[in-house]
């Protein structure tokens, strides 16, 4: 016992991510983007002829023909394909018909609110869902964890936007205290926020819990109790560090996912980032811009899931080199 | 949980069936019948949860809409979960190349944002309940693969198999005979998990108008007019919701009662650190 007690305290030191494992990691990675490129080009030929998709409502068949011939649409499809990926890699995700302007443009003005309220949103969730996490698992059969989980319970299950209706009703309807919906200042970012971390704190609580639960039975915990270490400084010192990767797994997974844009809850409150850019651009049939930013929405999650891979090694040092894959 | 709380959920459960099959002999009203004269009423009286802004009474869409909940979120469950298994089966069974092809496609799947995805799909093929179920299905089915590939592989290293191999038994009789039954629990298990999660992904789309048209009850398209008439009939905006939030509840905690059960160390809750991996939430759209 105390020998395993003593290895886990003298990590093995060795580089946070070797040089082969980074690449295969980032290979991985481009093949993932690659893949989801094509799996967007080919949604848009779901229905048979995307140029009736790309031309705004009521054009006329010869409009129709032009966007045809334009776009290559006439080409074989093949060609068509290796040019949609040549212009991704250029950063050319396409070209907004209804508003005469490259879609990446768009994204860009819309993507600083999403950012705001994603980051928001995920301290927050980080706050209460590890705090909640916590002390569910050290307490576990106390009255606070019998306390605890049925909100995390009902934290899952809420659908945002009921949970964003609801806070509508109260504090902006009711109790008259907030703005319901639009950007206008600091005040303006509470509710939608609450509302996206309500649903990240319950996926963070429950996977807080269960690592700190897990590590809570290994000896080194008993080791250091024995030597009369506290609560708190077990809780820091030690169970912090090894029970992080789970945590910020779903951490990470759930930035990205806010990042792609809070479809529903930016509609809920009239949020005017990419969620809201999303739904506008369905209803204007202006299919170029949603797949830009499926395309732009995945580059980030997978982006962000190659970034806590790589930070797992810094984390924690026992992740090495030649870890299984 | 144990064996008597996890009747509670299933209670439930069995109670959103029994309204979605006889909605026609529990709902009041006929939920489509507009009457202008009698709309946005509030609670009680007459109508029991109000009417909404064409008079139409919101019980009787409320049950309905049960109907179009249950038939989304089954039928993305199966649909998917049959796609997912047998791709997870044929995957894990042949191995190889082939089986890696396979996996890396499913990683791929799984790093596209689902409900942006969803709504893509949605989109250009147009809304109705069919395409709905098929999009869900078309975004969910990686889920499966995975889990009925680890199923697989793991079956393959059995003893029954390689004594089902030595005897001669062809390759279909033993995957059917021998590796289904092993890949089926779990199987279920991300089936019941997922099942809440369908009826909040099919609220979610009707919300945003990509659902079940109109004048079709659904819980989102309920809900969505609950936005829209926010501040003067809250209960437009409350009833659908907890009708909702009571099946999505219900739906989570049998599907974590399966799953303890099926592994009863609880640890499939926790994301193995392995590095490389892709990894995907159980997420609903936010």
């Amino acid at each position: 016992m105390a020998a395993i007690a003593i290895s886990a305290r003298r990590r093995v030191r060795a580089l946070p991510a070797g040089p082969r494992y980074l690449a295969g990691r980032l290979g991985q990675a481009v093949l993932a983007l690659f893949g989801v490129t094509t799996i967007v080009f080919f949604a848009l030929r779901l229905s048979g002829d995307p140029a009736r998709l790309l031309v705004p409502e009521g054009a006329s068949a010869a409009d129709i023909e032009r966007v045809r011939e334009q776009l290559g649409l006439t080409d074989p499809l093949w060609r068509q394909y290796l040019s949609f990926l040549g212009g991704a890699v250029h950063g050319d995700l396409g070209f907004s018909y209804v508003q005469n302007r490259p879609a990446t443009e768009l994204i860009a003005e819309r993507l600083p609110y999403t950012a705001n309220l994603a980051v928001a949103a995920l301290l927050l969730s980080i706050v209460f869902g590890v705090t909640v996490g916590v002390v569910t698992a050290l307490k576990r059969g106390r009255w606070q964890e019998r306390a605890l989980m049925p909100v995390v319970l009902v934290g899952q299950a809420m659908p945002a936007f009921w949970t964003g209706l609801l806070l509508i009703l109260v504090f902006s309807v009711g109790l008259r205290w907030l703005p319901s919906t639009g950007y206008d200042g600091p005040l303006s970012l509470l509710l939608p926020s609450v509302t996206l971390a309500s649903l990240s704190a319950a996926a963070i609580a429950r996977v807080t819990r269960g690592s700190v639960l897990e590590q809570l039975s290994r000896d080194y915990v008993r080791t250091a109790r024995a030597k009369g270490a506290g609560t708190g400084r077990i809780v820091l010192r030690h169970l912090a560090r090894n029970s992080a990767i789970p945590v910020l797994t779903v951490a990470g997974l759930e930035l990205a996912n806010l990042l792609g844009g809070a479809v529903v809850t930016e509609v809920i409150f009239a949020w005017p980032g990419l969620g809201q850019l999303t739904i506008q651009s369905v209803s204007a049939r202006d299919f170029p811009v949603v797949q830009a930013i499926v395309v732009f929405a995945s580059a980030v999650y997978i982006g962000i899931n190659l970034l806590t891979d790589l930070l797992y090694g810094v984390i924690d040092r026992r992740v090495t080199v030649g870890g299984a894959a | 949980m144990n064996r008597r709380t996890m009747l509670i959920p299933l209670a439930v459960l069995v109670m959103y069936v029994v309204a979605a099959v006889f909605a026609p002999l529990l709902a009041p009203d006929d939920p489509n019948a507009v009457t202008l004269a009698r709309r946005l009423l509030p609670p009680g009286g007459g109508h029991l949860l109000g009417t909404d802004a064409l008079g139409r009474d919101v019980l009787s869409r409320v049950i309905f809409g049960t109907r179009i909940s249950l038939l989304v979120a089954a039928g993305a469950v199966l649909t998917g979960g049959v796609f997912g298994v047998a791709v997870g089966v044929i995957a894990g069974w042949r191995g190889g190349r082939i089986g890696a092809v396979i996996m890396r496609l499913v990683d791929v799947v799984l790093s596209v944002p689902f409900f942006l995805l969803a709504i893509l799909v949605v989109a250009v093929l147009g809304p109705s309940l069919l395409n709905v179920v098929v999009c869900l299905a078309l975004v969910r089915w990686p889920r499966y693969a995975r889990v009925a590939h680890s199923a697989t592989l793991q079956a393959r290293g059995r003893g029954f198999v390689t004594a089902a191999t030595a005897t001669g038994a062809p390759a279909w009789w033993i995957v059917l005979r021998h590796v289904l039954p092993e890949v089926l629990p779990v199987a279920i298990v991300v089936g019941t998990l997922e099942l809440g999660l369908m009826v909040i992904y099919e609220a979610s789309l009707s919300f945003l108008g990509l659902g079940v048209q109109p004048p079709t009850a659904s819980w989102g398209s309920i809900l969505s007019d609950g936005q829209q008439y926010i501040a003067s009939a809250w209960w437009l905006a409350a009833f659908p919701g907890i009708a909702l939030f009571v099946l999505v509840l219900a739906a989570n905690l049998l599907g974590d009662a399966a799953r303890d059960r099926l592994d009863p160390a609880k640890r499939t809750e926790i994301p193995k650190a392995r590095r490389g991996t892709r990894r995907q939430a159980r997420r609903q759209p936010a």
